[in-house]
């Protein structure tokens, strides 16, 4: 019942549409043409490697996550310290995340698929990244190996995000870009801590999701 | 004082509200392009652009007039035309307006002569920086001056920095900046009337932005906004005055 | 639970609606600050884009483009998002997508209820679709009870209000207001009055929510025809949430939502969050294709509608109106807007696209009023991030409202002035008229000069706020004619 009636709605619908439009178009011709849209932006890097680090970092601190570039093999070591900082014991880690970024002394457990409720017993979440865009100060994730699933990163209160250089591009064409090959995969762009705007116009932090950021860029 | 090139005979298009309501304006664009060496004509046959009868939702009504524009001033040289929401109108609007009453069949060739006229159609502080080429007219005007950008002639015409230019060359002019000079000052043709709260509200920022730079004298491109900003001051029993920028321009120094 | 709808059917005109707004002094107060605040972000991060011009025109192009081929891309996307696990459905108007989410929301809930007791409620993420629909109110006569979660959203749901503005829907508030709100709906007595105590109090409110309940609805900021994808652009979170927690999510879109291909996103991504909030990106995007296992919803529909949009189309000069990404950078530098706030506008969609929108959505039946309610000085032009030509659409829709009421006393006064312009001889006559017509109205001041305080019928508008100068003895044409005659 529910199908006929959608059924019928669509074939309007598109009728309408094609009505509007003086006549239909389909995916070859709606192809072609895209192809041929003019793009004049920018979809290139300009900075060295090194300046767009300074530039992920900078914009970083302009969204109040706290961020520290160290080398490989001090990872672990780094962690252990932003974690005793920040006075966080319990931590969640995707499957697969890297061993040799987990110091000794504290609890990282990986995520099975447990649930909302158990998520929230814990004091953090640890990941990696997917890309991170310099130019906005975006960290992406998707739902591929080290990231993990989506709600690991939303319910725990502290997320700790180690970035390594190579995953690091300037602009947002070359992010998207990036991601092209896993676009289906669920997908989440982060620019700082949580925030509203909504009370006079003052960016506040911290709403929904965590509400602290802590990066750790690796070269 | 002279301008680039050689004199031009220059067509006066006056603008209906101008010609009734502000013929000083006129008097002063005629006596800055004379002291240029331009000879300035008016073909008497003229009487409105329509821009008011297209802005308040009458496109046909107005579509005569387009023929009775090109008729006046096919032949002109230069057509300069002191009100930037004029100008803003016949750039945006006759080309469309022109085809349409080509295709009634009654126009033949209409749209190309709109075409071939249109650039020769100038707002006043456009003819004199960017056809004339003219930075420093050497008037003097000993007063304090501030100077609101009218939106037609701010985003439509993009004066940019033309009108300021042209005022800070005036010798003894005090240009006293104005606050939010991009915000409009609530004219908007029939829309004062309409919408006559609104425009009230944005017109007491206006206000108060202008009596804030202590200026004796608003300016701007278009008697439309200056009429209303001169409306409202009155009205408040402010001693403050308007002029358009082509009688600064003419160094009119007499208090009135 | 809902408040009064925004409902263009029946909302005041323009002017009167605008008439009483001026009056509330802390609302002016509110908006003036608010609107300062953003224009100047937005301004900001705007300049740091040496393309930001070329971003624009690509985003006009690939709009115009879509438009073009619409029937395509939603097919497209239909297919894609099927054959990722979604479910999508058609909507032709707002009854029909109202009778399907509830339909969904209903099924959803009752599976709920049979593994365990639960109440009949679901979650929403703020949706300026869902809010034109009339949803909430929908879903309440349903028995099922909607939470809003973005926080300014609630504001407005706990506060019995109606939303300002479509980025920031309680611009029109300030603290104390919300304060009070809160404190009251929320039963917190001793709530803290800074703007971090009332959001750690949403923070608390709505986190109990977001673990427990299972169902929610959504709109979309774009769908992607290329993969079926959705994407979802927020500050607060509470999306995510949404998104990513419920066991069922219902994604209601208009058919304008739609983009042709995930790299398209590289251009939305940059003109969105700095037209509307002067971020150079916002705090979080999310994209999701259909269902993944063991990651978000288990059932996922779409609502693709109509309601008019097609309508839109077929008008060659105004569906350019459709290319709208919904950023607010109009309302926000809007000049009339600035003054009365988004709720003058009788709609959801307030400000300059509102102007544009919402009498088209009505078919031009209702909210005539709204075209004329622009001075059209063009400031939204220059900031719409993909390039609709607002004043040329309000120009455009003035004529059809005008055509529509046929030969009113304006109108004729229109015809009557246009033909006076047809001739020289019958427009010096007018002139000369108009002087023999003003002259008892024209009071002397102090210096002689002649003022006009009050006009009669239509043209009262003008005296109302400002006085009229006396015209001049002579026209300009009289002048040039002497000087002519004498020489000089």
């Amino acid at each position: 019942m529910a199908t006929e009636t959608s059924g019928a709605a669509k074939t309007e619908i598109l009728r309408r549409v094609r009505k509007a439009n003086g006549g239909s178009s389909d995916a070859v011709a709606a192809e072609t043409a895209w192809n041929a849209i003019a793009r004049e932006y920018r979809r290139e890097a300009a900075l060295a490697p090194e300046a767009m680090l300074d530039l992920l970092e900078d914009r970083l601190r302009d969204y109040d996550a706290h961020v520290v570039r160290v080398q490989r093999l001090e990872i672990a070591a780094t962690v252990a310290r932003m974690l005793t900082e920040s006075g966080k014991r319990r931590i969640i880690v995707p499957a697969g995340i890297a061993a040799e970024w987990l110091p000794e002394g504290f609890e990282f457990v990986t995520d099975t698929g447990m649930t909302a409720a158990d998520l929230d017993g814990f004091d953090g979440v640890l990941t990696g990244s997917t890309v991170a865009i310099a130019e906005t100060g975006t960290v992406i994730l998707q739902d591929v190996a080290r990231p993990g699933r989506r709600a690991a990163t939303l319910i725990p209160d502290y997320h700790l995000c180690i970035v390594e250089a190579s995953k690091v591009v300037e602009t947002v064409p070359e992010a998207m870009e990036r991601l092209r090959a896993t676009s289906t995969r669920p997908t989440t762009f982060f620019s700082g801590p949580s925030a509203t705007a909504d009370i006079e116009m003052t960016r506040i932090k911290g709403v929904h999701g965590p509400r602290f950021l802590d990066v750790i860029l690796t070269i | 004082m002279t301008s680039l090139g050689d004199p031009l005979r220059i067509s006066l298009f006056i603008t209906c509200y101008n010609d009734t309501l502000f013929p000083a304006t006129g008097q002063a664009v005629v006596r800055v392009l004379e002291r240029l060496g331009h000879t300035v004509d008016f073909p008497a046959g003229q009487t409105c652009c329509g821009q008011m009868h297209v802005n308040t939702g009458y496109w046909d009504e107005a579509l005569p007039m387009i023929p009775r524009f090109v008729e006046q001033f096919r032949n002109s040289e230069a057509v300069v035309v002191p009100s930037s929401s004029c100008v803003a109108h016949m750039r945006e609007h006759y080309p469309a307006m022109a085809r349409q009453l080509e295709a009634t069949g009654k126009y033949s060739g209409l749209a190309a002569e709109v075409e071939a006229l249109l650039p020769r159609v100038y707002e006043f502080s456009e003819l004199l920086t960017k056809r004339l080429g003219i930075t420093d007219l050497g008037s003097i005007f000993p007063h304090r001056v501030t100077y609101h950008a009218s939106c037609h002639g701010l985003r439509s015409l993009q004066l940019g920095d033309g009108p300021t230019s042209l005022l800070r060359s005036v010798n003894d002019i005090d240009l006293a900046p104005l606050p939010g000079l991009e915000q409009c000052c609530g004219f908007g043709g029939t829309f004062a009337i309409k919408n006559a709260d609104v425009s009230s509200a944005m017109l007491d920022e206006k206000l108060d932005a202008v009596l804030s730079t202590k200026a004796e004298i608003v300016t701007a491109c278009d008697n439309s906004c200056l009429m209303h900003i001169n409306g409202g001051l009155h009205r408040r029993g402010c001693n403050v005055r308007t002029m358009h920028i082509a009688e600064i321009l003419a160094g009119e120094e007499e208090a009135r | 639970m809902s408040g009064p709808l925004l409902d263009p059917r029946t909302a005041p005109s323009f002017p009167k609606a605008a008439h009483n707004l001026l009056r509330d002094a802390q609302l002016r107060k509110n908006v003036h600050h608010a609107t300062s605040v953003i224009q100047n972000k937005r301004a900001r991060v705007v300049a740091e884009l040496g393309d930001w011009e070329q971003l624009r025109l690509a985003g006009e192009r690939i709009r115009e483009h879509t438009m073009t081929h619409l029937d395509a891309y939603l097919e497209q996307f239909e297919m894609n998002c099927t054959r990722a696990g979604g479910v999508v459905h058609w909507a032709r108007d707002a009854e029909e997508a109202r009778q399907i989410v509830v339909r969904l929301a209903k099924e959803a809930i009752a599976a709920e209820q049979r593994e365990s007791p639960s109440p009949a409620e679901i979650l929403k993420i703020k949706s300026m679709t869902t809010e034109e629909i009339g949803l909430n109110g929908a879903l309440e006569a349903a028995g099922i009870r909607p939470y809003e979660t973005d926080l300014a959203e609630l504001i407005i749901q706990l506060g019995r209000d109606k939303p300002s503005h479509i980025v920031v829907p309680a611009l029109h508030k300030n603290r104390q207001q919300i304060h009070e709100i809160f404190q009251r709906e929320m039963h917190l007595p001793d709530l803290g009055h800074s703007p971090e105590d009332l959001a750690e109090a949403a923070r608390l409110f709505l986190r109990e929510k977001f673990l427990r309940v299972p169902t929610a609805v959504s709109g979309a900021n774009f769908l992607i025809a290329e993969t079926g994808g959705v994407c979802i652009v927020e500050s607060e979170g509470n999306g995510r949430m949404c998104l990513t927690l419920p066991r069922t999510l219902i994604t209601v879109a208009g058919i304008d939502k739609v983009i042709p291909r995930f790299r398209d996103l590289e251009v939305f991504l940059q003109l969105l969050p700095r037209s509307a909030t002067g971020e150079r990106m916002n705090p979080y995007n999310s994209i999701w294709t259909g269902v993944s296992a063991g990651d978000g919803p288990r059932a996922f529909h779409v609502v693709l509608m109509d309601n008019a949009r097609s309508g839109i189309l077929a008008d060659k000069e105004s569906r350019q109106t459709l290319n709208c990404i919904r950023c607010g950078a109009c309302q926000n530098v809007c000049p009339v807007y600035r003054q009365t706030g988004g709720q003058a506008y009788g709609s959801v969609y307030a400000g300059p696209i509102g102007a544009i929108l919402t009498p088209q959505l009505q078919q031009m039946h209702y909210a005539e009023s709204l075209p004329f309610a622009s001075s059209l000085c063009g400031a939204c032009y220059e900031v719409c991030p993909v390039k609709i030509n607002i004043p040329e659409v309000l120009i455009h829709l003035r004529n059809k409202v005008v055509e529509q009421k046929g030969l009113t006393g304006e109108a004729l006064a229109m015809k009557i002035m246009a033909t006076i312009f047809q001739s020289e001889r019958r427009f010096r006559a007018a002139q000369r008229l108009g002087r023999m017509a003003e002259a008892p109205l024209v009071r002397k001041d102090g210096q002689g000069v002649g003022w006009i305080g009050w006009l009669p019928g239509m043209l009262g508008g003008w005296t109302q706020v400002r006085d009229l100068q006396e015209m001049p003895k002579q026209t300009f044409r009289d002048w040039w004619e002497k000087r002519g005659r004498d020489g000089n």
